[in-house]
């Protein structure tokens, strides 16, 4: 293998130096990166808090810190991990850097709005993290009225503010996509031979476009409401506070499928490569993403069922988020049907792959327990909610986000990672993973409520178990840090297409040059077809 | 086939492949950009809907405090703005330089004229203690906090459509300077037309904003 | 791409009908049609919308796509309001042992 320093040909890493060249970048590449970096950060800020906040439950009495202090660690931790790392993570990162090259096209169709957004994030992280550092926010990253309107206390408005500013972020990278997919493709690219992963960044766009600004207004009436107690969700004043949980979550509910659609075009990729066989069904898959999207929209009531909510609303919104769950579940078959009979290869980012399949499964059927009106009663506002959504969250999307890092490192960077620490790492990930979260399905069954940091002695073993999960994933995620870095300098030089896939991004080289095709590609052939992948190159025409 | 490096201008970017299909994105770009818009407003449009089916009598009073004819005149004003922002995007069409600037200003000369007319109801408003806070009264009722509500939303709405409409004159005089400068023809006029939809954006707000504001039951009075 | 330029006459009689229709809501309003008077007043709203979108932003010229996003934000804001306002309305229905 060669690990020599070669004097390289340009490439969009070395095109341009200096830091004005990065800051003032219109090139998709760059600003996938800069996303990295920048996402990367808020990663390990969250997950300082996360830290905190399982350091705190290894006793029942909570003497680390105050309930207040507690409830702002929780708070923080939900407010950094979604809003500045898991929103951004695939599309900002992945999206960015691969959307145009898989279509063919030399860039998104609005560079420099793509930078726009990253700076909108930073901008946004800065004033949440000012929030955080001025004496941080105690209502959950949910904001339910009336405590964050009328009682709370704390940087309610600074910490609304950066969540309004990454919310455009998130916005224009959904209308860029958008445009792109529609104008851009190359010749012969039509919507049925795009890659899956396409499809799902596109009905990712399609959600991010309708349902963050309804975040945008809601956080404005929040801000109106605290500041001139203008009575919209206050009973006192005739206000319903219950409307603000409608506003808050017809967002924050498809938000989540913002979180895990480009996941599921993640997984497509590598499932596919790592088999080397097409995708099992690629229209369904297809036509599931945007059913995702689309239906996605309609559940947004069952985060409802215990507020005072109407028990007819509460039934069809139950309906519905039933239904919702059979385009996910279809993808995970389609999936699993891919893997049959396919030549299977246990490369790093498969490990990933797998790991989603089964933690996002089930986390997926916990979705439908909680679904289910006579359960959530029970179940709501406990840790097995906390348990649900971290399945699909880290179980899945995280996983997946590993493994599209992995997958995608060579074409990005030029270098491999080692693989035997890669597979050391995705393991302790995925064993530290269950220890952390299995033990909170039990604890929310048993009555543990969420958001609490003082709990009866019977549950502390289950807590200790949990916390030390924690800490097995943390050594899990510092690893690739640790020989991802080792590896700019030190790794194996990667080809054009080490792990033999599919998809134009392979055709050109590691690292892609700065307009990331020589010529543009005319596309005569389905994605995923492995006769025209000859050992590690691709024939083209 | 290969499509070649091109030298980059403002009508074909380096990242198009043909001037017309950078109009098209650009357009497209702007309808997704009006349509999360739609959302933005529709957040408020929500509430309001939701408040005056559960208080109706008591918006209906409140609502009956507003002057409607400055309001229809007002959306009379938005409504010839609209017109004379399309004829500048049909001169612009043309070409004519001096027609687009004849008709930017016009268009945000009534702007202005809303605007103002705007801050006089607001300041009608504040007169007879109609803004939402501690001196807050309405005559008629006794279920304040429900009035204060209609109030609220009234200043939220009508404030958030003037923040637009501010941005909008913003914009008006920065194509202004632009067509001044001759930067846009006849065939790249795409900036101009971004605008108008904008405009014209702000406008239809505005024509859901009054029948729903200022027209509730007024055939009580 | 050909590009479609209205005539000053179409332009003018659409805003001339605006002007009108504007006229008409404000004066409708105080005919009493009890429930009937917002679903007249909201007709008229969007036959202006349309009017505006049609003609003054060329959406009667424009390609399948532009109609598309524009109903379909329309659509959208519907599932806002309708869904909310049908558990608002429908609170009170169903008596629960207890509540």
């Amino acid at each position: 293998m060669n690990t020599a320093v070669l004097p390289q040909r340009e490439n969009y890493l070395n095109a341009g130096h200096g830091l004005k060249s990065w800051l003032l970048t219109k090139d998709h590449k760059r600003i996938a990166l800069l996303y990295l970096i920048t996402i990367s950060l808020f990663f390990a800020l969250g997950g300082v808090f996360a830290t905190l906040i399982r350091v705190e439950l290894l006793s029942p009495n909570g003497h680390l810190m105050s309930s207040d202090t507690y409830n702002k660690m929780f708070t923080m931790h939900g407010v950094v991990m979604i809003f500045f790392f898991l929103i951004p993570s695939i599309p900002a990162v992945f999206g960015n850097f691969f959307l145009p090259m898989m279509i063919g096209a030399r860039d998104l169709a609005f560079p420099r709005i793509n930078l726009v957004s990253w700076y909108l994030l930073v901008i946004g992280g800065a004033l949440a993290i000012f929030a955080m550092v001025a004496g941080g926010v105690d209502t959950g990253w949910t904001f339910y009225t009336p405590y964050s309107t009328s009682y709370s206390n704390t940087w309610v408005i600074a910490t609304a503010l950066g969540i309004f500013v990454a919310g455009f972020s998130s916005i224009l990278t959904g209308l860029n996509f958008i445009v792109t997919v529609h104008r851009m493709r190359a010749p012969g690219m039509t919507w049925f031979r795009m890659p899956l992963f396409v499809w799902a960044h596109y009905a990712t766009a399609v959600i991010q476009v309708l349902g963050t600004p309804v975040l945008a207004a809601t956080l404005v009436l929040v801000f109106c409401e605290r500041v001139f107690h203008i009575g919209l969700f206050d009973p006192a004043l005739g206000g319903d506070p219950v409307l603000f949980q409608h506003l808050f979550w017809f967002y924050s509910h498809p938000a989540v499928y913002i979180m895990v659609l480009p996941a599921m075009g993640v997984l497509s990729e590598l499932v596919s490569t790592f088999s080397r066989k097409p995708v099992f069904g690629y229209k369904i898959v297809a036509f599931s993403s945007v059913a995702i999207a689309v239906l996605g929209f309609l559940v947004w009531g069952h985060h409802l069922f215990v507020s005072g909510q109407s028990l007819y609303a509460g039934m069809v919104f139950s309906f519905l988020s039933f239904f919702v769950a059979i385009p996910s579940a279809i993808k995970v078959f389609n999936w699993t049907a891919t893997l049959y009979k396919g030549s299977i290869s246990y490369a790093t980012p498969m490990l990933y792959a797998f790991g989603f399949i089964g933690l996002f499964t089930i986390g997926g059927l916990t979705g439908l327990f909680v679904a289910s009106l006579g359960i959530d009663v029970h179940v709501t506002d406990t840790y097995f909610v906390v348990a649900h959504f971290h399945y699909i969250m880290v179980g899945g999307a995280i996983m997946a986000y590993m493994g599209a890092l992995h997958f995608w490192w060579p074409k990005m960077t030029g270098r491999m990672y080692p693989e035997g620490w890669a597979k050391l790492s995705a393991l302790i990930i995925f064993l530290g993973f269950n220890l952390t979260f299995f033990p909170q399905f039990i604890l929310g069954y048993l009555g543990m409520p969420r958001r609490y940091h003082t709990y009866p002695d019977e549950f502390q073993v289950l807590h200790v178990l949990s916390t030390a999960g924690a800490s097995v994933l943390a050594v899990g995620y510092l690893m690739p840090l640790v020989y991802f870095m080792w590896s700019l300098r030190y790794g194996p030089v990667a080809g054009a297409n080490p792990w033999g896939a599919t998809g134009l991004e392979w055709q050109t080289a590691s690292p892609p040059p700065v307009h990331n095709f020589d010529e543009i590609p005319v596309v005569t052939g389905d994605a995923y077809d492995y006769s025209r992948v000859v050992g590690e190159v691709m024939e083209v025409g | 086939m290969a499509s070649e490096a091109h030298v980059e201008t403002l009508a074909l970017r380096e990242q198009f492949d043909t001037a017309a299909q950078q109009k098209d994105a650009s357009t497209l770009g702007m309808w997704i950009f009006l349509l999360t818009e739609i959302m933005f407003f529709g957040g408020m449009f929500m509430m309001y809907t939701v408040y005056r089916a559960v208080y109706p009598n008591v918006f209906g009073l409140a609502s009956s405090t507003l002057d409607e004819v400055i309001g229809a005149v007002n959306t009379a004003v938005l409504l010839c703005s609209s017109f004379t922002m399309v004829l500048a995007v049909r001169g612009a069409q043309l070409g004519k330089r001096r027609t687009v600037m004849l008709f930017l200003v016009l268009t945000i000369v009534l702007g202005l004229v809303f605007l103002g007319v705007k801050g006089f109801e607001w300041n009608q408003k504040f007169q007879e203690h109609h803004v939402p806070g501690p001196s807050f009264h309405l005559e008629g009722t006794a279920l304040q906090g429900q009035a204060q509500l209609f109030f609220s939303l009234y200043f939220a709405m009508t404030g958030l459509h003037a923040v637009h409409m501010v941005i909008g004159c913003g914009i008006m005089l920065f194509l202004l300077w632009k067509t001044y400068q001759g930067t846009y023809t006849a065939e790249y006029y795409t900036p101009i037309d971004m605008g108008g939809l904008y405009w014209h954006f702000v406008d239809v707000i505005w024509i859901f904003l009054f029948p729903l504001l200022y027209l509730i039951d007024r055939h009580l009075k | 791409m050909t590009q479609h330029i209205d005539s000053v006459k179409t332009y003018a009689t659409v805003w001339v009908v605006l002007l009108f229709l504007t006229a008409l809501t404000t004066a409708v309003a105080h005919v009493d049609l009890g429930a009937f008077s917002v679903v007249v007043a909201l007709t008229i709203a969007v036959i202006k919308m349309l009017l505006v979108a049609l003609f003054f932003m060329h959406v009667r010229h424009s390609n399948q796509l532009t109609k598309l996003v524009v109903l379909g934000g329309l659509l959208w804001l519907a599932i806002l309001i309708v869904f909310t306002l049908a558990d608002v309305f429908t609170r009170g229905w169903l008596s629960v042992p207890g509540k």
